[in-house]
């Protein structure tokens, strides 16, 4: 299998930004994660969208801890849409899942 | 004379098998079989590719012909010419051509007459069945050799399997023993063992070595004599396996491994402590309850520095315990069902003596698999039953629990590979684990876990143990018996693969007090039933268990 190096587009419309994921989240996806995030400077509110995410590791949820530390700093609300059981088991687990709204995929955030 | 010629030369096909040749058929499907490699005195011969198609040209020719003439892209006519050859003669028997009589230049140099040819054509026709005979007896011979061959292996094979296996039944009071050992046809690699120990205690151990013939017989030989050696020196019996596998491990032939159950038995109290190297679980039955000998642990020789689990229990007045090997329980009938668990557990009760209860096993076994099929696998039973009326007071302890027991889907090492320690691996590493486990009982959401704990311990063994350096793999062990799944992962250092002992905390991770990083053992950790670490010369190796449906804590939960 061809590891997927992180594609991350970001739609904004200021205050509601949108980071559609896909690809892997590993060591890999830093650059692609960080800027997509920065493209979202100034918004008060962040979709991270995991719908096309197969695969994330602790590298990657290492990353997303930075992000949201910069989030928190921004003062930034973060919120996850469109993870697996699985994933949004890790999340609990790791207790990323307190500082960002997971969305259920029946609430059904736009794709 | 023609036969005075200067070179005669001639070039054989190996014949296809007569069953094969289609009656009808002349020489086509003798052409399509490859050409037999020549013995180096025919130094003149050589051989022409079945598609050839010179070959072609000579089947529907009659008689000599001169290959000067030929025009015909063909390797083999060029090499002909090349050796000086003009005239050639198919040498035809039962209308399949089976050769050539080749003929060089006359000493003359003068062209063949018509005489010379018809003598050539009268020589190749009576020549032809005689070639064929003596093709069909050098054949003929080589099958004979290698039958002899295969023969005589299987009765060394036999020979030493049945030195090594015990000649007497211990004599114990207040105990019954029997045994029963029928070898495959191919011999497989069983073995059982009393071993009698200090204070009247008794070893007791059951085996498979994979694979068969001499060298699983001489790897079954090894095993028993260090398990021997060992079970003398060392008490607990999780111990005696370990140091039987380390023992193994540097000489053990790849890709063959040895599953071996080794209990110790008290037989004044009937305590009963084991452990077991992912063999078949032996199965025990009183009055009211039967169940198995569940303990942990990987096959022998295959990972040095394993561990092994250690259960105890004790076998109450009447009980009757079971020891065997698959060619039992994976025995097939001839709609290829296995003869499995269930049919066997309730041919131990009504405390027959053990003798009569092999039999029994025996007899049912015939009738499922009927009186046509060969047997698959050598077949090994061993049967202990407690007197009824020695101890009061004995009972199983509270883990002889009566569940049900399960038939094993998949026993033995499921898949063994090396990943290159290169970032990115570790999802290759993933998707063989899932591959390999996904057949077992496990529910989807638990394989999904096992795999997220593959793939972070291969990150750590590819990162910490060998630091990302080529040419240092990874090697990755999947194997199950009926009650889990172990994955084994092992490096190349010698260091344990862990992070910082810091216990990842999110909120002072946030608060920039803790690296963001740190999460791969915590994940490990939580993700399946079990991690156990070892170090040893070879390197590091991190087990990952995950308990299967129908094992004791199959439905546990994080």
């Amino acid at each position: 299998m061809a590891n997927a190096i992180l594609e991350a587009k970001t739609h904004s419309d200021g205050a509601v930004a949108r980071i559609e994921l896909r690809g892997d989240i590993d060591g890999s996806a830093r650059e692609a994660l960080n800027g997509a995030y920065a493209d979202a400077a100034g918004a008060t509110a962040v979709t991270l969208d995991f719908t096309h995410v197969d695969y994330i590791n602790s590298t990657g949820i290492a990353l997303i801890v930075g992000l949201l530390a910069r989030a928190r700093a921004d003062a930034c609300a973060i919120s996850a849409l469109g993870l697996s059981d699985h994933y949004r088991e890790i999340f609990e687990i790791t207790r990323l899942s307190d500082f960002m709204t997971i969305i259920a995929d029946s609430e059904g955030a736009p794709a | 004379m023609a036969v005075s010629e200067r070179t005669i030369r001639r070039v054989v096909w190996r014949r296809t098998r007569r069953e094969d040749r289609e009656e009808t058929a002349i020489a086509q499907p003798a052409l399509e079989a490859e050409p037999a490699p020549l013995p180096a005195a025919d130094l003149g011969a050589f051989e022409i590719a079945p598609n050839d198609p010179l070959v072609a040209y000579f089947q529907g020719s009659v008689g000599a012909v001169d290959i000067g003439a030929l025009d015909l892209e063909s390797a083999a006519l060029e090499k002909l010419r090349g050796e000086g050859v003009t005239l050639v003669v198919p040498l035809i028997a039962n209308g399949e051509l089976i050769g050539l009589l080749n003929v060089g230049r006359r000493l003359s140099d003068q062209d063949f007459s018509a005489d010379d040819r018809r003598l050539l054509e009268t020589l190749a026709a009576q020549a032809a069945p005689a070639v064929r005979v003596g093709q069909l007896v050098r054949e003929q011979q080589a099958e004979l050799r290698e039958r002899d061959r295969l023969e005589q292996e299987l009765a060394v094979a036999q020979l030493i399997q049945q030195n090594f296996l015990p000649k007497e039944l211990p004599l114990l009071d207040g105990w019954q023993v029997a045994a029963y050992y029928r070898a495959a046809r191919a011999v497989g690699g069983d073995f059982y063992d009393f071993i009698e120990l200090s204070d009247g205690r008794l070893g007791l151990v059951i085996g498979d070595v994979t694979d068969k013939g001499v060298p699983a017989a001489m790897v079954m030989a090894a095993t028993r004599s260090v398990l021997r050696a060992s079970a003398q020196r060392l008490i607990e019996p999780g111990d005696v396996l370990a140091r039987v596998n380390d023992n193994l491990c540097p000489d053990i032939p790849e890709n063959m491994f040895v599953t071996c159950f080794y209990g110790v038995l008290d037989p004044a109290t009937g305590h009963l402590r084991y452990a077991n190297a992912g063999h078949n679980l032996p199965l025990w039955q009183t009055a009211g309850e039967s169940g198995d000998l569940r303990a942990t642990g990987m096959p022998l020789g295959l990972l040095p520095g394993m561990k092994y689990e250690e259960r105890e229990t004790t076998l109450a007045d009447g009980a009757t315990v079971l020891l065997y090997s698959d060619g039992l329980i994976e025995a097939h009938d001839s709609a290829r069902e296995m003869f499995g668990t269930e049919r066997t557990t309730p041919l131990l009760r009504d405390g027959h003596e053990p003798a009569v209860v092999i039999e029994g096993l025996l007899a049912a076994l015939d009738g499922f698999t009927g009186p046509e099929l060969e047997q698959e696998d050598d077949i090994t039973l061993v049967v202990l039953r407690r007197a009824a009326g020695q101890s009061a007071a004995a009972k199983p302890v509270a883990e002889m629990s009566a569940a049900a027991v399960s038939e094993p889907e998949a026993v033995g090492v499921l898949a063994d590979f090396t990943i290159a320690s290169a970032p990115g691996n570790e999802r290759d590493a993933m998707r063989r684990v899932g591959e390999a486990a996904g057949a077992l009982a496990l529910e989807p959401e638990r394989l999904e876990r096992l795999k997220t704990a593959a793939a972070e311990a291969t990150m750590n063994a590819m990162e910490h143990g060998n630091g990302y350096r080529d040419g240092v793999d990874v090697r990755i062990v999947v194997s199950a018996d009926a009650a889990e799944v172990i994955v084994a992962i092992t490096d190349s250092g010698a260091a344990p693969q862990t992070e910082p002992a810091t216990k990842p905390d999110i909120d002072a991770k946030l608060e920039g007090r803790q690296s963001p990083r740190g999460w791969g053992l915590f994940l490990i950790e939580r993700m399946v039933d079990e991690v156990r670490q070892s170090s040893h010369a070879d390197g590091h190796t991190v087990e990952l268990v995950m308990h299967l449906e129908g094992g004791p804590d199959g439905q546990r939960d994080s």
